[in-house]
C-alpha cells in the first residue's frame, strides 16, 4: 500500500520536473483555472437544466453530511479531513479502448463543453436522500472526445490515490484507489454528468473536488470522487464496494425500493431536513428516462 | 459519605442524557438529527453495559470490594439508555411504522439482535429491586447471568450495523469479550478445583 502511494507521489511529480513548455503551459491554465480551488464561483452555466419539484438542501448539509471514506468514515470526516488534498493542477487519464487515449488537463477537458445546472436527488445506499444542485457536463460529450472503439461496453473510473492528502487511504476499509463502473449506454444516458461544482461554485473537497461522477438513479457510492482516470473496458469492471462485500453491493446498484439491502430496507428514505420518511422511488424517481436500459433484466440479481 | 458518592455517580449517569437533550433543544444535533438521537442513545447504552459487565472483574482483580454497590445503578442507567434508543427508533426513525418494525426486526439481523438485548434486559431491571432479589433467592442470580448474553448481542448488534467492521464495533466487541473472558475462565478454574477437591476428599 505505502509502496503504491510513494509510486503515485512520484508520478505527480514527475511533470513538474521535467518542465516542457507545455506542462509549464497546463500549470499556467490551473494556476489561473476555473477548477484551481473548491469553493469559486462558476458563470455562464445554463441555469437548471434539468431539475426537480422538491427543495434543495442547503449547502451546509450537503457540505457537512459525507459518505467520503479517503477523509474518514464518520459523516462529518470527509469536511474535517479534506482541507489538505490539492486539486491543482489535476489531469484525468482517458485510456483503454478509444481512438484519442491522452492525459487531459481537467481545464481543457471541461471547458469546451456547456456547463449545466443539474438539480438531481441523491439516494445513499444506507436510505437517507438529498436534493443537490450539481453543476458539469453531460459524460458523454467527454466520451465522444476520447472516440471509444466498438468493443469498449463498459467504462472504469479510478479515484485520486494519495494517502499523504487522504487520510482514510492509510486505513485499509476499503481497496484503494476507490473504483467504479458504469455500462457503456448508462455512461452515455444524458442524465450522467461529470459534475465540477454545485450550488453555483466549484465542488468543494468533501463532495468530490475538482471532478465527480453523478448518476441520479445509482445508489450514491456510484457517483465516485476526485476522478483521475477514465478507462473504456470490454468486461464489467471491478467496483470497490462490490470488492469490499458482493452480497450487499452489485454492480448496477440501481435504487430500487422492492430490493432491500440485506441489513436495512429500501422501500423508504429518509431526506436530510425532513422528519418523516419518504418513499423511495423506483430509478430514484428517474425511471421514466432509464427504465428502458434494463428491459427483460432480472433486477433482483443485478442488484 | 457513601450516600454521597451514589448521588454523584448518579449525577454524573445523567450528563449524557442532559447534554442531549441541550443539544437537542438548541438545535445543536447533526445534519441528520435522527440518526444523532440514535447514534447518541445506542452508544450510550453499549458504554452503561460495558461499565455493568466491567464491575465484577474490576472486584475482584483489585480488590476493590466496594464497587458491587454501584452495579444495579450501573445495569439500570444500561436500561435507561437502551429505552431511549428503542424508543428514538420506534417512535422518531420509523414514526410508529409497527409493520416496518416487525419487519426490521425479523429481517434485519443486526436489529433482531439488538430489540433481543432489549427485551432480555427488561427482566433484569424489573427483578433488581431489593423485594425480587429476596423472593427470588438463589435463582436471581441465575437469571441476571442473562446480562452477559445481552453484551453479547449488543456487541454483535454494532457490529453488524456498520458497513465495514473496523475501528469503535471491534473495539467494543473485544472489552465484552475480554469481560466475559473473565468469568468463564474463573468458572473453569473453579470447576477444576472443585473436581481436584473431590478426588482427594
Amino acid at each position: 500500500m505505502r509502496i503504491a502511494g510513494g509510486a503515485a507521489m512520484v508520478a505527480a511529480a514527475a511533470p513538474l520536473l521535467t518542465c516542457s513548455d507545455e506542462t509549464v503551459a497546463a500549470a499556467d491554465r490551473a494556476a489561473e483555472g476555473i477548477f484551481r480551488a473548491p469553493n469559486l464561483p462558476l458563470t455562464g452555466y445554463k441555469e437548471k437544466a434539468v431539475t426537480v419539484e422538491e427543495k434543495q438542501n442547503t449547502f451546509e448539509e450537503i457540505t457537512g453530511y459525507n459518505n467520503f471514506y479517503e477523509f474518514g468514515t464518520n459523516k462529518e470526516d470527509p469536511k474535517r479531513y479534506s482541507g489538505g488534498l490539492k486539486t491543482s493542477p489535476w489531469t484525468i487519464k482517458i485510456d483503454g479502448l478509444c481512438n484519442k487515449p491522452a492525459d487531459y488537463h481537467l481545464e481543457d477537458l471541461i471547458t469546451p463543453i456547456q456547463l449545466e445546472e443539474r438539480i438531481y436527488r441523491m439516494r445513499c445506499v444506507e436510505a437517507w436522500s438529498m436534493v443537490v444542485p450539481w453543476i458539469g457536463v453531460p459524460l458523454s460529450k467527454v466520451i465522444e472526445r476520447a472516440e471509444p472503439t466498438s468493443k469498449a461496453t463498459f467504462v472504469q473510473f479510478t479515484t485520486l490515490l494519495r494517502p499523504s492528502q487522504m487520510p482514510g487511504q492509510t486505513t485499509s476499509v476499503l481497496e484503494w484507489p476507490y473504483v467504479e463502473g458504469l455500462r457503456m449506454d448508462e455512461a452515455k444516458h444524458p442524465l450522467t454528468i461529470l459534475a465540477v461544482g454545485m450550488y453555483g461554485k466549484t465542488l468543494m473537497n468533501q463532495n468530490g473536488a475538482p471532478v465527480r461522477l453523478v448518476v441520479p438513479w445509482k445508489y450514491g457510492f456510484k457517483g465516485i470522487k476526485s476522478i483521475v482516470r477514465i478507462r473504456f473496458v470490454d468486461k464489467q469492471p471491478d467496483t470497490s464496494w462490490s470488492l469490499s462485500n458482493s452480497q450487499e453491493y452489485g454492480f448496477y446498484s440501481n435504487v430500487n425500493p422492492s430490493v432491500d439491502h440485506p441489513r436495512w430496507t429500501q422501500a423508504t428514505e429518509r431526506r436530510i431536513g425532513e422528519f418523516f420518511r419518504r418513499k423511495t422511488l423506483m430509478f430514484n424517481g428517474y425511471a421514466d428516462q432509464v427504465a428502458s436500459m434494463y428491459a427483460g433484466m432480472d433486477l433482483r440479481r443485478n442488484y | 459519605m457513601q450516600k454521597t458518592a451514589k448521588v454523584c455517580v448518579f449525577l454524573l449517569c445523567l450528563v449524557p442524557f442532559a447534554w442531549l437533550v441541550t443539544r437537542t433543544l438548541t438545535g445543536r444535533l447533526g445534519i441528520n438529527p435522527v440518526e444523532d438521537l440514535e447514534l447518541t442513545t445506542g452508544i450510550w447504552a453499549l458504554r452503561f453495559l460495558v461499565l455493568t459487565l466491567a464491575v465484577t472483574p474490576v472486584r475482584r482483580l483489585t480488590g476493590w470490594n466496594r464497587v458491587i454497590q454501584y452495579r444495579r445503578m450501573l445495569g439500570l442507567f444500561a436500561f435507561f439508555y437502551v429505552c431511549l434508543h428503542f424508543s428514538v427508533y420506534v417512535g422518531i426513525d420509523q414514526f410508529f411504522a409497527w409493520s416496518a418494525i416487525v419487519k426490521d426486526v425479523v429481517k434485519r439481523p443486526f436489529i433482531t439482535m439488538g430489540f433481543t438485548a432489549f427485551v432480555l434486559m427488561i427482566p433484569l431491571a424489573l427483578t433488581s429491586t431489593k423485594g425480587w432479589i429476596r423472593r427470588l433467592g438463589r435463582k436471581w442470580q441465575g437469571l441476571h447471568r442473562l446480562i452477559y448474553i445481552c453484551g453479547i448481542c449488543a456487541a454483535i448488534h454494532y457490529l453488524w450495523k456498520v458497513k465495514v467492521i473496523i475501528g469503535s464495533p471491534v473495539y467494543y466487541a473485544t472489552i465484552i469479550g475480554l469481560l466475559l473472558g473473565f468469568r468463564v475462565l474463573w468458572f473453569l478454574r473453579a470447576s477444576k478445583s472443585f473436581k481436584a477437591h473431590r478426588v482427594t476428599a
